[in-house]
């Protein structure tokens, strides 16, 4: 067998330096990549039923929409693009950082020098970047069916990007705060639900009461951006400051999520 | 002095909300540079709870932590940055596949893209994981998979290796390559290494001074050699009955009372000269047929567990 005390070992005179704590942004970046590679496997998978999902209502709301409503038309094709992002970035991510709080595989990360908000962003980016094709595809899709113009269509991936942060923050959030990794599972997708009622439905067709609820679901702004950038005349001072309004309210919700996640492994 | 020191533990204690008894409770330990000091008991006894209050993620309810002189409780980041900790488990990497696994681990401990994968690779060939860089740790067997969190635990130099129950699940071959990756690190690097085991061949094979656990206390703490010493007068006979064990028998009936017994398994400290007559009297007489097995054994850390109170009967003897 092999011995391990033969060797009587020289003691540091001085106490050794500290390692270093790693940059926030090569942390969001290893985390990321690490994801990544976890994801890959369930990649095809996911994408394939999000975008099916979002396609299929699409296609079934096409019979029930008037030729020419193009305000409904548009809200439709956008909020069934930001639903792709709300299944990875929120149902998804709330689930796994469900799983990951109540299997104490939060200690991982807490035992390493990387800030909790690095985790949660890391993670969050790399869902978002495979809900990129199934929204892309949705968008493209949704457009040509309802004739809308596809000369603005490129908003489409900011709306993805500030999407992703908001919706990726609340997921987040949700997964890390809940006790239980069946209610964040709940949580999720009751929050898939409401974006989807919420988003699709055009503002002017809700009672008074839901339009200022929908007013702080997330994503709603980025879906409200998206629906004007696919009419012909879109207020482009509009986009900017929904996308901005929601990108704001995206780094609060990653923020809180990473207190959330301190807060989770502090015990 | 302590500067020199690794650790130096001074009452800590735990107690979790709901428990019966606390987690741990007045632990005293001073862990020198450069030592492997190991962490026995049997499951229960504390030995988690005490790793993750070394490594910053449970915060004692009472008592001192410094680690190189710095104050844990005061700064738990200092741990983040000093010591490697390994979990019984590491859910979190169970769908990477080991190398990015490792790669992974190495860069959220401060490495760059490309030290990372050449130390992942590094790691990779000494633990034999060669064939098994690719595969998902979700994929390999107990052992295999944890081999693959040892790799990652050792990733990135750290002048503190925490490891829970390193080597569990291991088969021999990789079991050794452990302990020499352990020794190397320590020989090399001055590395100071705190193991859990609840395996005495483990404790006694690895270790330069042991701590024994029972219910959350430090019942006692030197070398292993030294804490065999300690009950050297006696012998473990172990028994195995063929069938119910013949109580008639006068010898049989005075071992049954300081046996422990598990099914047909008789396992009994004796003092030398009484064991020597004990199994005098065993293996002449009419109960020897009943006999399935025996064997003799010299004080183990497990003897030296039971020799101090200690209740709990499953600590590994393989």
């Amino acid at each position: 067998m092999t011995e391990l005390r033969t060797h009587p070992t020289e003691r540091l005179a001085v106490a050794p330096p500290l390692g270093v704590r790693v940059p926030f942004v090569a942390a969001v970046g290893a985390v990321a990549a690490g994801q990544l590679g976890r994801v890959r496997v369930a990649r095809g998978p996911l994408l394939v039923v999000a975008t099916i999902q979002s396609l299929g209502l699409v296609v079934l709301l096409r019979g029930v929409v008037h030729r020419g409503d193009v305000a409904t038309s548009a809200s439709i094709v956008a909020g069934s693009t930001v639903l792709v992002v709300a299944f990875v970035a929120l149902n998804l991510l709330a689930q796994r950082f469900g799983a990951l709080r109540s299997n104490a595989a939060l200690d991982y990360y807490a035992a390493l020098p990387v800030s909790p908000a690095a985790v949660v962003l890391g993670t969050a980016a790399s869902y978002a970047t495979f809900t990129v094709p199934g929204a892309v595809v949705t968008a493209v899709a949704g457009a040509a069916i309802y004739r809308l113009p596809f000369g603005h269509l490129w908003v489409v991936l900011p709306v993805i990007v500030v999407a992703s942060v908001v919706l990726a923050g609340f997921g987040a959030l949700l997964g890390l705060s809940l006790p239980r990794p069946e209610l964040a599972t709940i949580a999720g997708q009751l929050g898939m639900t409401i974006v989807l009622f919420l988003g699709i439905i055009p503002p002017s067709h809700l009672p008074v009461v839901a339009r200022g609820v929908r007013a702080v679901v997330p994503g709603t702004l980025a879906v409200d951006a998206l629906a004007d950038a696919l009419r012909a005349h879109t207020d482009w001072t509009g986009v900017v400051v929904r996308l901005a309004i929601t990108t704001a309210y995206g780094v609060a919700a990653l923020a809180l999520a990473g207190v959330a996640m301190r807060r989770a492994v502090d015990r | 002095m302590n500067g020199c020191a690794a650790y130096e533990v001074r009452g800590l204690a735990k107690s979790y909300r709901g428990a019966a008894t606390p987690a741990n409770l007045d632990i005293d330990l001073d862990i020198p540079t450069g030592e492997v000091f190991g962490l026995l008991g049997p499951n229960g006894a504390g030995k988690t709870t005490l790793v993750r209050q070394l490594v910053g993620l449970v915060r004692p309810d009472a008592g001192s932590l410094t680690l190189f002189g710095h104050d844990l409780l005061a700064d738990r980041e200092v741990a983040k940055r000093l010591v490697s900790y390994l979990a019984q488990d590491e859910p979190a990497l169970a769908e990477l596949a080991v190398r990015r696994a490792v790669e992974t681990t190495a860069r959220l401990r401060g490495a760059r893209r490309a030290e990372a994968g050449r130390q992942a690779t590094g790691l990779i060939d000494e633990l034999g994981l060669g064939d098994l860089a690719d595969t998902p740790l979700v994929r390999l067997s107990g052992g295999q998979r944890r081999l693959a969190c040892v790799a990652s635990a050792l990733a990135a130099e750290r002048n503190v290796l925490i490891l829970d129950e390193p080597t569990t699940g291991l088969d021999p071959v990789a079991r050794r390559a452990v302990w020499t990756a352990l020794r190397r690190r320590r020989d090399e690097h001055g590395t100071t290494i705190v193991l859990v085991t609840h395996n005495v061949i483990e404790a006694e094979t690895v270790l330069d001074r042991v701590a024994v656990l029972d219910r959350g206390r430090v019942i006692a703490c030197d070398t292993p050699g030294r804490l065999k010493a300690a009950v050297d007068d006696c012998v473990r006979v172990d028994l195995v009955w063929r069938h119910d064990p013949p109580l008639d028998d006068r010898t049989v009936e005075l071992l049954a009372r300081s046996a422990v017994v598990d099914g047909r398994r008789w396992s009994a400290r004796l003092e030398r000269d009484q064991a020597r007559d004990v199994l005098d009297r065993l293996t002449r007489g009419p109960v020897f047929d009943a006999l399935d097995d025996f064997t003799v054994a010299t004080p183990s850390l497990e003897d030296v567990y039971l020799s101090l109170g200690g209740l709990n009967h499953d600590l590994e003897r393989g």
